[in-house]
């Protein structure tokens, strides 16, 4: 239930077993297609508003035209600074998400950049404050704006509006699908530092020790399970068991292969890539998806996230990595489809796009590349954030922003030997 | 041909001897599993691939009256049979593939050479020609177009310890390199099968040849058997194997159910 | 100042009607309206192929609107407007009507506003009423107008340092008039205790703050001063008509209306001056709006709210009768119909219709409209001085 007081989250306990699980309402997913396309914003944690370049204002809510000039807009990433200057506490509402989460308190920002906006409010924030916004997405994967006293705050994250927001992984319960991936161990650390309640740490062929799973073995928190994403029965097996306990899920898996069609071409090695990135992700929706898509809105430790690690050349082909980048597109579709599927249960199908790892197989990639440390921390700090497309390190994030540019351009860079 | 009236009866006291149990089958195959452990090479080669299944349907809306898998897998997963053309040597020969083979050679006697003893003390143990010589002191000479089979114990491992991998590789026993050639050159063997995950020692890499049983009996026309279980039921002689790949156009390999008929000792 | 605006003489209000409103009701939208038109007509012996005009006013008739009704209704016309302007919808019907009236484009103009309330129609209204709501505000808890009203009135409180005991008098003095009307969704006696400390729906407004949602529909007749004398029947003159739409949009919340832009003029058109007023309808979907109104029609002057009204009695029989028949805080809120609520009373009220509630003497009245909060503001303001015949 949300709060409005200064009360830290609490902590979730054990569940009542006999007390029915709360269903999974979102709040109101109808918008404006202008309305729409904030949440592609929210999706990577800008803070972007309609825009007119002659009046140099923002402006909302979304429109066609600027009120002051008719002037056409654009989209930019403006000034998140305002004046918190109204407020209420909602006791009743007759959409049945806020129904169930009340009180609920909002209020007005008048934003440095031009306009008022409504807006959720952090807990911390008074009227006559100044306050620093955060556009989010909701439940509804819709975009919202939060005021904050300060979005940086040690214990931003204390808060049950805010929580609603985000996938943090404090107090929730994660499965990472392969934890002896590069980023597993990293992840496994990472997210017991983020006080998560539990780690699942999935692992396949536990006849092959090695040292990774040693040093699982040896961390808190960590409960190592086999889970063999190849292997639908493994997937089903490990769902049945604790399908109903995982919070989050995260993964991981990859089997980054250089080669494409006609050079250094293996259709055993391509298959068996499908089948662990592709098939395996199809697998693992299949068997988690359902069970986390009933538990929406099941308490503080709601399921929050379904996460993949993908590479950004989902979006466009790396023909040095061509069959790879072919796999992960395939998962970014699907991964697509998946929101679509997802959508009204309140979980969030997030996307951590990368570009080459500090491992073997990118032994012969020139830098620079990422290491699994920085992967795993800005993974999870974009759950924290509530981001659904995390751009993790340079690569990703200037393969992601040419995309965006022009798709065709980044293809023919990629494609044709770079620029002169 | 031979004449029915020639032929009556010659299997007659087999089917009798299977009815009363006076010739027990004994079954050597472990079962077809995904946690079954594959072999593993370097990870820049193929790999050999797991046994998986997907349902295809269960009673279902997929098919309402009927339940059935596909399954996939490598020629050489599980309880595996090796035709000549696996391995390099033996690329070039006549009947090579499994659909081509003399299916006569695949039904024959076998001999159970017992190495616990000597496996127990030592994973890398090899075993060599002064323990074939051994056996057949105390058994009688190794017939022509015979199967031996290693008995280690070995099927008896599982998970990690049956792999028993280690940083410089796998630690399994096998036969030694002029034990191979000894079977096959002096002894005309059909064939020769282990309880380990290959015909060769987890070091075989390091012999000379690499993999010498690998390279001996398919260079020779021999095949191998793989992931045997539980050789211990099996008589050092007097028992015949049945072993009978799957007709797989051009095949290495294939996985397979392998049978013995063992005169009862009860 | 621009061209003079020409008067509405010659041009007249009649045949005032409500339907008792319901909680909630199975019928449509349309039901409400054509049961209104044929109680209105009956009441004043018309028979519908004399009507040859019509205005509608309704969220639920959706997807029809004036036109699909028209062909419900059977009504011939010459002469059709559909009104979508929710609170404002009777002022500004009444000025188009009386305009079409002294053109000659129409002789009898029905002008009708009402909705049905099925169980889940006011969620359904407000969880699509605009673009801008969509976008911007539904989002933000739902709480509907009451989450917009809500931080309007935190911010006028605050900016004004207003005491809930003024928005408190204008629901108690409310409901001692509606104790007389038939129909009305609220029933028994309200006390300024009751009132401060009832529930809160959504901080600073509390359950007596916020209007009940029924069905229920309104209407009246516009025709010219000469038919209505030879029928005999009772009218109102139109002395003066205004409205203006999305005023101070920058205001980063709203304060104000269109109102104080047409003040001067206003009253100028109108001959009189806010103290001349015998009774003022407001539009009181919140009792921060019916302050709102009066200050920028000029009654007393912005953030005096607290001044002027809690020295006086604003009920039907007090020194400042407002909303007579307990607007839409007492008899509740039947959608378009709030925006006819007021006009049409005050119709009732200078005919001298009004029965028990009746305002002794009333001759001069001000009806004042404001509608659509599309957002986060009411964009449509409008107000009428009307005045009996004598």
């Amino acid at each position: 239930m949300a709060g409005t007081g200064k009360d830290k989250l609490p902590q979730p306990v054990k569940k009542n077993p006999q007390l029915k699980t709360a269903a999974p309402l979102v709040p109101p997913l109808r918008r404006s297609r202008l309305g729409l396309r904030l949440a592609g914003f929210a999706a990577r944690g800008e803070f972007c508003l309609p825009f007119c370049a002659a009046c140099d204002k923002a402006v909302w809510p979304p429109r066609d035209a600027c009120p002051g000039c008719l002037a056409e807009l654009d989209w930019r990433e403006v000034d998140r600074r305002g004046e918190l200057i109204a407020e209420s506490v909602l006791e009743t509402s007759p959409e049945l998400y806020f129904r169930g989460r009340m009180p609920w308190r909002i209020g007005t920002v008048q934003l440095a950049c031009g306009p008022s906006i409504m807006a959720h409010l952090h807990q911390e924030v008074q009227v006559g404050e100044q306050v620093e916004m955060g556009l989010h997405l909701d439940k509804a994967q819709r975009a919202v704006f939060m005021a904050y006293k300060n979005r940086e705050g040690s214990s931003v994250n204390e808060d049950s509006q805010l929580r609603e927001l985000t996938s943090d992984p404090k107090y929730r319960r994660v499965l990472i699908s392969d934890a002896r991936s590069p980023a597993g161990l990293a992840l496994a650390r990472a997210l017991a530092a983020a006080e998560a309640k539990e780690i699942f740490a999935g692992v396949a062929e536990s006849w092959r020790r090695d040292a990774v799973l040693e040093a699982l073995e040896a961390l808190d928190h960590v409960t190592i399970v086999p889970l063999d994403l190849t292997d639908s029965g493994s997937v089903k097996e490990l769902a049945a068991e604790i399908g109903g306990k995982v919070d989050i899920l995260i993964h991981t898996a990859d089997q980054p292969r250089p080669g494409g069609l006609l050079d250094g071409s293996s259709l055993t090695l391509a298959q068996e890539m499908q089948d662990r990135l592709v098939t395996g992700y199809m697998r693992l929706a299949s068997q988690f998806g359902p069970a986390m898509r009933g538990r929406g809105a099941d308490g503080v430790n709601s399921a929050t996230a379904f996460v993949t690690v993908l590479s950004v050349y989902a979006h466009a082909n790396w023909p040095s990595y061509g069959t790879h980048s072919a796999c992960h597109a395939a998962v970014y579709s699907l991964s697509q489809c998946l929101r679509a599927e997802m959508l009204g249960s309140g979980v969030r199908v997030v996307n951590a796009y990368i570009g080459p790892l500090e491992q073997d197989w990118y032994e012969s990639v020139l830098p620079p590349k990422l290491d699994p440390q920085r992967l795993a921390r800005d993974l999870i700090k974009g759950l924290q954030q509530g981001l659904e497309d995390i751009y993790i390190g340079d690569v990703a994030r200037d393969v992601a922003s040419r995309f965006r540019e022009d798709a065709k351009l980044l293809e023919i860079e990629l494609t044709g030997g770079g620029r002169e | 041909m031979s004449k029915p009236d020639q032929t009556a009866g010659l299997l007659d006291n087999l089917a009798l001897d299977l009815a009363s149990g006076a010739v027990e089958v004994v079954d050597l195959t472990h079962t077809l599993d995904p946690d079954f452990p594959v072999i593993i090479l370097p990870p820049e080669f193929g790999q050999c691939a797991r046994f998986r299944m997907e349902e295809v349907s269960r009673y279902d809306a997929r098919g309402p009256a009927w339940h059935w898998y596909n399954f996939s897998c490598g020629e050489h997963t599980g309880t595996h049979f090796d035709a000549p053309i696996h391995w390099v040597s033996g690329r070039d020969l006549p009947h090579n593939t499994v659909d081509s083979l003399p299916v006569q050679k695949l039904v024959g006697r076998v001999c159970v050479i017992d190495c616990e003893a000597e496996t127990q003390g030592d994973e890398d143990y090899e075993m060599d020609r002064a323990k074939i010589e051994a056996f057949e002191a105390e058994y009688g000479k190794i017939p022509p177009q015979s199967w031996v089979l290693m008995r280690t114990g070995w099927s008896r491992r599982r998970g990690a310890d049956y792999v028993n991998l280690r940083e410089d590789g796998a630690h399994s026993p096998g036969p030694a390199t002029e034990a191979v050639r000894f079977l096959v050159e002096d002894r005309d063997i059909i064939g020769f099968g282990t309880e380990c995950i290959g015909t060769d020692s987890g070091q075989a890499a390091h012999a000379d040849p690499p993999y010498p049983a690998h390279y001996i009996l398919h260079g020779a026309g021999r095949y191998g058997l793989q992931c045997l279980n539980g050789l211990d039921r099996l008589p050092p002689t007097g028992a015949i194997l049945l072993a009978a790949p799957l007709k797989i156009k051009h095949g290495t390999g294939s996985p397979l159910r392998v049978l013995a008929l063992v005169p009862s000792t009860g | 100042m621009a061209q003079a605006r020409a008067n509405y003489d010659g041009v007249v209000l009649t045949a005032p009607m409500s339907l008792p409103y319901q909680r909630f009701s199975n019928q449509s939208a349309h039901w409400w309206l054509l049961g209104c038109l044929r109680e209105m007509l009956a009441s004043v012996a018309i028979r519908p192929d004399e009507i040859d005009g019509l205005t509608v006013s309704s969220f639920t008739l959706h997807p029809d609107s004036a036109v699909g009704f028209a062909q419900h209704s059977g009504l011939d016309l010459r002469w059709l407007e559909h009104i979508p302007m929710g609170g404002a919808s009777g002022i500004v019907g009444l000025q188009r009507a009386a305009r079409a009236v002294q053109c000659g484009d129409a002789s009898i103009i029905a002008c009708l506003a009402g909705d049905t309330n099925q169980l889940d129609s006011f969620r359904q209204t407000l969880s699509r009423f605009s673009n801008f709501s969509n976008d911007a505000a539904w989002p933000y808890g739902s709480g509907g107008a009451n989450g917009y009203f809500a931080l309007l009135t935190d911010y006028y409180m605050r900016r004004f340092d207003t005491p809930r005991e003024l928005f408190g008098k204008i629901a108690v003095d409310q409901r001692s008039n509606a104790l007389l009307l038939e129909g009305a969704m609220m029933t028994r006696p309200l006390s300024l205790e009751a009132y401060l400390s009832a529930r809160m729906i959504a901080s600073p407004l509390g359950l007596f703050d916020c209007v009940m949602p029924c069905a229920g529909a309104e209407s009246f007749l516009v025709m010219s001063e000469e038919m209505a004398s030879q029928r005999k029947l009772p009218f109102v003159r139109i002395k003066a008509v205004m409205e203006h739409h999305n005023a101070f949009a920058s205001d980063p919340v709203q304060f104000r209306g269109g109102w104080q832009k047409e003040q001067e003029r206003f009253w100028h058109d109108a001959g009189s001056n806010p103290p001349d007023m015998d009774l003022i309808q407001t539009y009181d979907d919140y009792p921060v709006i019916s302050v709102m109104q009066m200050e920028d029609l000029g009654f007393f002057a912005k953030g005096k709210a607290a001044e002027f009204l809690l020295q006086r009695d604003l009920t039907w029989q007090g020194d400042f009768p407002h909303n007579t028949s307990g607007g839409q805080l007492s008899a509740g809120q039947a959608g378009a119909a709030g925006g006819f609520i007021g006009l049409v009373e005050a119709v009732r009220q200078l005919t001298g219709q009004a029965g028990k509630r009746q305002v002794v003497g009333a001759r001069l009245g001000l009806v004042s409209g404001f509608g659509m909060v599309n957002y986060d503001r009411g964009v449509c303001s409008g107000a009428a001085v009307l005045e009996g015949a004598v």
